[in-house]
C-alpha cells in the first residue's frame, strides 16, 4: 500500500504549518510535542484513551445507510458515519478526550479552549468535568448569541463562558483571545485548541485523536457493502472531522475524497468562508495555510450560517492535500446547505448539524453529477455532529418561529421603509 | 554572517550607554489616531526622550496585545488603513527628528506583501528595521535574508521559558538588540517590573545577546530606573498609547519627559 499521505507528520505538510507563535508560547509547544510524541507510543496512554472512547463516548460510532435521502439526490448509495451519536453530539469530543489525558500528563490542571458553534466548548467542559479540571471557553460574543443553549450547556458542565466582543466576535477572535490567557497561564493552563490549525503540534495531534473516524468508517463500510466507497465527504471549517474521516481512506487513491467548505452567500459575494477556494497563502494563529485575507494581508472576516465553519483559514494539511490534488475542496452555500439539512431531518430523521448538512449537500451534487452512472457507487458522508443546537437557526431559515417574535423583527425591517413612503 | 550591517537602533542604545544610561524606546501604532497626529505624537516622543521609536502596524490579529493597544488599533483599521501609510510616517519621522525607527509588526503583513518588497520598502522609506514578536528565528529564513539584503535590524523576542539554546537562537538570529520579555502575558501596564525581567537579560546575555531591551507592562519612571539598571534599553508602549488617547501629542510628550527622567 502506498503510504504517501496517511500519518504525515508535522511541523509541516509541503509549504504549510509550522509555528507562526510569540516565543513566549514555543516552549509549551515543544513540551506538548514531546509529551504527545512519547504518549501515543505508550500502551498505557492509548489503552486509556481508546477504553474513553469505547465506554464514555460510546465508539465505535455507526454507520448508516441513508436510503430515501440517497434516493432524492441520485443514483448512488449514501451512507452516514454517525459522529452526531458520540457524548456530547459531534465528533469533538474525540479529541478533547485525548488532551486532557494530555493536559493531565502535563500535570496541568486548566483548560481553555475556543469555541464557534459551541461543540468543542460544550466537549471541553465536558471532558474539564470529568477529569476535575478548571474549564475557560472563549467564545465570540455573536456566536453566544447564535448558540444560546450551548453556552448554558457549558455552564451546566462547570466551565466559565467569557464572551470575546473584538473584531468580528465569531471563531477567529475566540482563538486570539484563547491564545492571549494562554500566554499569561501557561504555566498551569493547556490550551486545548479544538481543530487541525494552529501550531505544530496540533494539526497532527488532533488529527490523531480523530483518526479513529475513518478506521472505523474504511472497516465499516466494507463490511457492510464488501468494498471501498467511491467517495468520502466532509464539510472543512479548520477540517478536523474531514481529516479524521478522510485519513483511513487517504492511501487508497481509487477513494475520491471531497472536502466542503462553508460557501456562505456564495464565493462571489465575498461573504463565505472558503479559504482553499479562494486560494491565498498566510500565516493565522501559528500556522500558514490558505487565508482569507486583504491586499495587505489583513484577515477577512468569514461568514456563514454555520458557526462552527465560520473560519477565514483551515488547517495546513488540507492546504497541502489540496495542493497535491488528493482532496477536492469545493464550496457549499447557506442556501444549499440548508436544503440538505431539511432533506435528511424528512427522508431519515435525522436533524444534522449545520456544519454537517454542508457536507450532506456536497454528496447530494456528487450524486446528482454522477447521474445515472452513480448506480452501484457508494458514498460516505461524516455526520459530524447533531442539529439540536441548530434548532433555532434553522426555525429562523425555515421560518418557523412564533407570530409574535416575527411581527417584532419585521415591524423593525420595515420602520424605515414607512418613514420613506411618508 | 559575512555581511556588515550597521545597526541604527544598535548605536542608539550606545549613544545612550555612552551618558551612561539604558535606552528609552517608545511604541506607538501607526496613523493612530490619524496619519498626521500619529507623526506629531512621535516626534514629540523622541523630542521628549526616547531614544528608539517603534511604530506598530495595526492588525486584525494582534495576539500579543492588551486591551489599549487592541482598541487603538481597530480603530485606525475600522478608518480604511492601509500598510503603505506605515511608510509614510517612518518617512516623515525619519526625516524630522534622525531617530533610529523601528515598525513592530505581526508576521502576515510582512509575507503578504513578501519579505523582499517589505524590507525593501522600510529601508527606502529611512527604517531602522523591524520587531516581529509573532515570528520565531525558526520561520523566518525570507526576513532573515530580505534584511541581510536591505541592511535592516531584526528584532526577535527571547522569552522568560526560553530554554538555553533557543536564547541562544534569538542572539544569533537579531540584529540591533533582543526583546526581553519581561513577563508571561500580553502588552498592558502592570503595577510592579516582574523578577523574570532580569532574569531574561541575563539568560539572553549569556547566551551571547550584546544589547536587550525589555519590554512588556512598563509603565512608570521608576519602572524605567530599576530595568535600566540591568537593561540596555526600556521599552514602553501602552501608558504611551493611553496618553495620546486621552491627551494627544502633548502628553505623550509630557509622558515621554517622566519616563525619561527629564522632568
Amino acid at each position: 500500500m502506498n503510504t504517501h499521505y496517511r500519518d504525515a507528520a508535522g511541523p509541516y505538510f509541503g509549504d504549510y504549518g509550522g509555528r507562526w507563535m510569540p516565543e513566549s508560547l514555543v516552549a509549551a509547544l515543544d513540551e506538548v510535542a514531546d509529551t504527545f510524541a512519547k504518549a501515543k507510543a505508550d500502551p498505557e496512554f492509548t489503552e486509556e484513551y481508546f477504553r474513553l472512547c469505547r465506554e464514555y463516548t460510546g465508539r465505535p460510532s455507526l454507520l448508516t445507510e441513508a436510503k430515501r435521502f440517497a434516493a432524492e439526490a441520485g443514483h448512488a448509495r449514501i451512507f452516514l458515519k454517525r459522529e452526531d451519536l458520540n457524548h456530547t453530539g459531534s465528533h469533538k469530543i474525540n479529541n478533547v478526550l485525548g488532551q486532557a489525558l494530555i493536559a493531565q500528563r502535563l500535570g496541568k490542571t486548566r483548560l481553555i479552549a475556543e469555541t464557534g458553534a459551541g461543540q468543542h466548548g460544550v466537549a471541553t467542559a465536558t471532558a474539564a468535568a470529568l477529569f476535575g479540571m478548571d474549564c475557560v471557553v472563549y467564545m465570540g460574543s455573536a456566536d453566544t448569541r447564535r448558540q444560546a443553549l450551548n453556552v448554558a450547556r457549558m455552564q451546566l458542565l462547570g466551565a466559565e463562558v467569557i464572551p470575546v466582543d473584538h473584531g468580528a466576535q465569531t471563531l477567529k477572535d475566540a482563538i486570539n483571545e484563547a491564545l492571549r490567557d494562554w500566554v499569561a497561564s501557561v504555566e498551569t493552563t493547556h490550551y486545548v485548541l479544538g481543530t487541525v490549525a494552529g501550531p505544530h503540534p496540533f494539526p497532527e495531534m488532533v488529527r490523531w485523536f480523530h483518526q479513529v473516524i475513518g478506521e472505523e468508517a474504511r472497516e465499516q463500510i466494507i463490511t457492510q457493502t464488501g468494498k471501498l466507497p467511491e467517495a468520502v465527504a466532509a464539510c472543512v471549517g479548520g477540517g478536523s472531522n474531514a481529516i479524521g474521516i478522510f485519513h483511513g481512506f487517504l492511501d487508497d487513491p481509487e477513494v475520491g475524497l471531497y472536502g466542503y467548505e462553508a460557501g456562505g452567500d456564495g464565493v462571489e459575494t465575498g461573504r463565505h468562508a472558503s479559504a482553499i477556494t479562494l486560494g491565498r497563502s498566510g500565516v493565522l494563529h501559528g500556522a500558514r495555510s490558505y487565508l482569507m485575507q486583504d491586499e495587505d494581508g489583513q484577515t477577512v472576516d468569514s461568514h456563514s450560517i454555520s458557526a462552527g465553519l465560520d473560519y477565514p483559514s483551515v488547517g495546513p494539511q488540507h492546504a497541502y492535500l489540496n495542493d497535491q490534488g488528493r482532496v477536492t475542496y469545493q464550496p457549499v452555500t447557506d442556501a444549499d446547505c440548508m436544503s440538505a439539512f431539511e432533506s435528511l431531518c424528512r427522508t431519515e430523521g435525522i436533524i444534522p448539524a449545520i456544519e454537517s448538512a454542508h457536507a450532506l449537500a456536497g454528496a447530494a451534487r456528487l450524486s446528482a453529477e454522477w447521474g445515472s452512472e452513480g448506480e452501484g457507487k457508494v458514498i460516505i458522508v461524516n455526520l459530524s455532529g447533531r442539529g439540536d443546537k441548530d434548532v433555532a437557526t434553522a426555525a429562523e431559515w425555515f421560518d418557523l418561529l412564533p407570530d409574535q417574535e416575527t411581527d417584532v423583527e419585521s415591524a423593525d425591517a420595515e420602520a424605515p421603509e414607512v418613514g420613506i413612503q411618508a | 554572517m559575512t555581511a556588515v550591517v550597521q545597526s541604527k537602533s544598535a548605536a542608539a542604545i550606545d549613544a545612550a550607554a555612552a551618558e551612561g544610561r539604558a535606552a528609552f524606546i517608545g511604541y506607538l501604532p501607526a496613523g493612530y489616531p490619524d496619519k498626521e497626529t500619529s507623526i506629531q505624537a512621535a516626534i514629540a516622543l523622541i523630542e521628549n526622550g526616547a531614544d528608539i521609536l517603534e511604530v506598530g502596524i495595526p492588525y486584525s490579529d494582534p495576539v500579543m496585545d492588551g486591551p489599549v493597544i487592541q482598541q487603538a488599533t481597530t480603530e485606525v483599521l475600522a478608518r480604511g488603513f492601509r500598510i503603505s501609510e506605515v511608510f509614510e510616517i517612518v518617512r516623515a519621522v525619519t526625516e524630522a527628528t534622525g531617530a533610529a525607527v523601528l515598525v513592530m509588526t505581526y508576521y502576515n503583513l510582512i509575507d503578504r506583501m513578501g519579505a523582499d518588497e517589505f524590507a525593501r520598502r522600510l529601508a527606502e522609506a529611512g527604517g531602522a528595521g523591524a520587531i516581529t514578536p509573532d515570528l520565531i528565528p525558526d520561520e523566518a529564513e525570507d526576513w532573515l535574508a530580505a534584511t541581510d539584503k536591505y541592511g535592516l535590524d531584526r528584532i526577535f523576542l527571547s522569552a522568560p521559558t526560553s530554554a538555553p539554546e533557543r536564547a541562544q537562537m534569538v542572539a544569533e538570529s537579531s540584529r540591533g538588540f533582543v526583546y526581553g520579555v519581561s513577563i508571561m502575558g500580553v502588552t498592558g501596564t502592570r503595577d510592579s517590573v516582574s523578577d523574570l525581567a532580569e532574569q531574561v537579560v541575563v539568560a539572553s546575555k549569556a547566551a551571547g545577546a550584546r544589547r536587550v531591551c525589555v519590554g512588556l507592562g512598563v509603565s512608570a519612571r521608576s519602572h524605567v530606573e530599576e530595568i535600566g539598571s540591568y537593561a540596555d534599553g526600556v521599552i514602553v508602549g501602552t501608558a504611551l498609547v493611553a496618553a495620546l488617547r486621552d491627551g494627544g501629542p502633548d502628553a505623550v510628550g509630557e509622558l515621554a519627559r517622566q519616563l525619561s527622567g527629564k522632568s
